[in-house]
């Protein structure tokens, strides 16, 4: 393509584009989409489950002894490898080996 | 020392409740008693969106007070002063009836713990929060409440009370005090002492706000009681009592209700908002 | 001696340590359980904290999973400032990291958008900007161009389809993902952020054009990768979706 078809397409483009341009005034009371965004991260001053195993556990990841305790849906994505031979491993094969018997 | 010529704006004397943004729609269809709010301050320090949109329209139809969770006013190390240029702003733009703050810290070096954590009650700790207290007032430019902690624990070196700690704050600071009940009931019943004994020492001329809230029930290595301040039901019965006696000591003051984990249908905070206001009216009847 | 706050952090995200000494119960005992309290608050606010952040994450690791993953985070990297809405920042390096996940490639990726919607759901508002104001030009002048994205505008650049991996796992009976590359651009109309499905040479001319290069140089990269690049559809799809704060034009 030339410079000059290239100017063309460019500018016929972005006229065409800007022209069906509406204008969307924000509206606080929007219903949200179901994302769950809004509430991600949110300070708050309360206190957690009181005395619980969660801050004390010390039975954690050593090396590869991680162990899989349930499983997620990215056991049901199988992506194959990419074109250049690197893996692109999309389902949790590897880490069922450490699921106990 | 606060200038004392400064007048603030005040909250109402009447029911509030912690702000959550799944009830917008409903809380402003039927507030029932509800005059004011109670925000976090760290959730609207975004650059903008549906959390400042929702608090530019909530303020027109209700009072604001700004409570801040993670300023780290007992901490060894000084104020964030960036924390503070933020929390600047957002009262600058929003103008809220009241700030107030925790007496805890949850800062360490560049590190935030996202919990309130205790502090002994020493001279040194009563020196540092105290020049922290006036650095808040001195950058905000206006009066500061300070919220008495729920404890789990107490500490060996501690030489004095946590009200006479409380009382000493206000005496060099001039700040005022948020007083939550549910936190008295549950430091009492922690460290043997009584909630109405707690009260009776606290400096109540200084209150400018009062919280009631929902606490869990668990025990300790002792198998003592070891209550929980957990936000996530109804206020107890208990704690619905001491509000009563509070408000006989304060006089009529700004009562919030908060529910912050496994946070109910707008029908159920505002029935406890109901019950708050019932408290404040047989506290003000003859 | 007086118990400080070094010590008490330091036993607080690391149980191997001993509990401070100089704490107490109410009758002046000793106290372990009690600290556990603190112990607790910490670990769970900060994991629950991750949880609402990366529910893509949660849900394609398994919850229980997800778990585990989050306390070794939060022990590794504990929040650097007050402001929770941006707490998990260094989870796509971290996942790039951590041996027993390696072989899901994607996982960083998810993080990295995860990220990206939070921050966008919290970035400035502007005004869009008003194809109006482009009033008459010349070609070469469009060509030199260059414009600016919303604050909450983004893109993604990934070689995973980003955007059906996400579909999937948000929206019930989504199709599985495909094996192609699907780099994303996030946009907020109003308060939403929304992700978008996006062309490689989309990809390559909105990278371009953030970076500062101009229209010009932009197409170029676009169709260096595809030669039937098509700029209006992108425009149209940056311009209904209020992406676009800024276009300059030179002025000879």
């Amino acid at each position: 393509m030339s410079n000059t078809m290239k100017s063309v397409a460019i500018m016929g483009a972005v006229a065409a584009a800007f022209a069906s341009q509406t204008a969307t005034p924000a509206d606080a009371a929007a219903k949200e989409k179901c994302y769950g965004i809004s509430l991600a991260g949110e300070n708050d001053c309360a206190a957690g489950p009181g005395t619980t195993c969660a801050g004390t556990s010390t039975v954690d990841y050593q090396g590869n002894a991680w162990t899989l305790v349930d499983v997620g849906t990215c056991a049901e994505i199988e992506l194959p490898d990419l074109a250049d031979g690197s893996a692109r491993t999309g389902s949790l094969e590897e880490l069922d080996r450490d699921l106990p018997a | 020392m606060l200038d004392a010529t400064r007048t603030p704006p005040r909250l109402p004397s009447a029911p509030g409740v912690g702000y959550k943004s799944q009830h917008f729609h409903d809380l402003r269809a039927a507030p029932g008693p509800v005059t004011w709010l109670e925000v976090h301050a760290e959730n609207y320090m975004g650059d903008g969106g549906r959390p400042h949109a929702q608090l530019r329209a909530l303020r027109d139809d209700f009072a604001i007070s700004v409570h801040g969770v993670g300023l780290s006013i007992g901490g060894e190390g000084p104020l964030d002063k960036a924390h503070l240029e933020r929390l600047k702003s957002l009262i600058t733009w929003l103008e809220p009836a009241s700030f107030s703050e925790h007496l805890a810290w949850s800062t360490h070096g560049a590190e935030f713990l996202d919990d309130l954590l205790p502090l002994p009650y020493t001279e040194a700790t009563l020196t540092r929060v105290a020049s922290h207290i006036d650095q808040v007032q001195d950058v905000l430019g206006r009066q500061m409440l300070l919220e008495n902690p729920s404890s789990y624990l107490a500490f060996a070196d501690s030489t004095m009370s946590e009200t006479a700690f409380l009382s000493e704050l206000v005496r060099r600071t001039g700040c005022g005090l948020l007083l939550d009940v549910n936190n008295v009931f549950i430091s009492a019943t922690n460290l043997n002492d009584t909630p109405e004994g707690y009260l009776d020492a606290y400096p109540t001329h200084a209150v400018g706000e009062i919280h009631v809230g929902g606490h869990d029930a668990d025990t300790d290595d002792a198998g003592a009681p070891l209550l929980i301040d957990s936000h996530g039901r109804a206020t107890a019965d208990p704690v619905w009592a001491l509000l009563d006696h509070a408000l006989a000591a304060t006089g009529p003051a700004p009562v919030l209700v908060e529910w912050d984990n496994d946070v109910p249908d707008w029908a159920t905070l505002r029935a406890e908002a109901e019950r708050a206001a019932h408290a404040l009216a047989t506290a003000a009847a003859p | 001696m007086p118990t400080d706050q070094t010590q008490f952090r330091t036993a607080l995200l690391d149980p191997t340590q001993p509990v401070p000494d100089g704490l107490t119960d109410g009758a002046g005992q000793p106290t372990t359980k009690r600290f556990a309290v603190y112990r607790n608050n910490v670990t769970v606010a900060l994991t629950e904290a991750l949880k609402t952040a990366f529910p893509v994450l949660v849900s394609l690791l398994g919850r229980q999973n997800f778990d585990q993953l989050a306390r070794l985070f939060v022990r590794a990297h504990p929040p650097t400032s007050p402001l929770m809405i941006h707490y998990g920042a260094h989870m796509p390096a971290f996942l790039s990291g951590f041996a027993p996940l390696s072989h899901i490639k994607y996982l960083s990726d998810v993080a990295r958008l995860e990220l990206a919607l939070r921050q966008s759901y919290h970035a400035a508002d502007v005004t869009p900007f008003d194809g109006r104001k482009l009033g008459t030009f010349e070609a070469h002048q469009i060509v030199a161009s260059t414009l600016t994205l919303a604050p909450a505008a983004t893109v993604i650049p990934t070689v995973w389809p980003l955007f059906d991996i996400w579909r999937y796992t948000t929206q019930s009976g989504a199709p599985k993902p495909r094996a192609i590359a699907q780099p994303i651009l996030i946009t907020r109309v109003e308060f939403d952020p929304e992700p978008h499905a996006l062309t490689p040479a989309q990809a390559a001319w909105l990278s371009h054009v953030t970076g500062g290069a101009t229209l010009g140089a932009a197409q170029d990269s676009a169709m260096a990768i595809d030669p039937g690049f098509d700029l209006f559809t992108l425009l149209t799809l940056l311009i209904q979706n209020n992406a676009i704060a800024n276009f300059t034009t030179p002025k000879d």
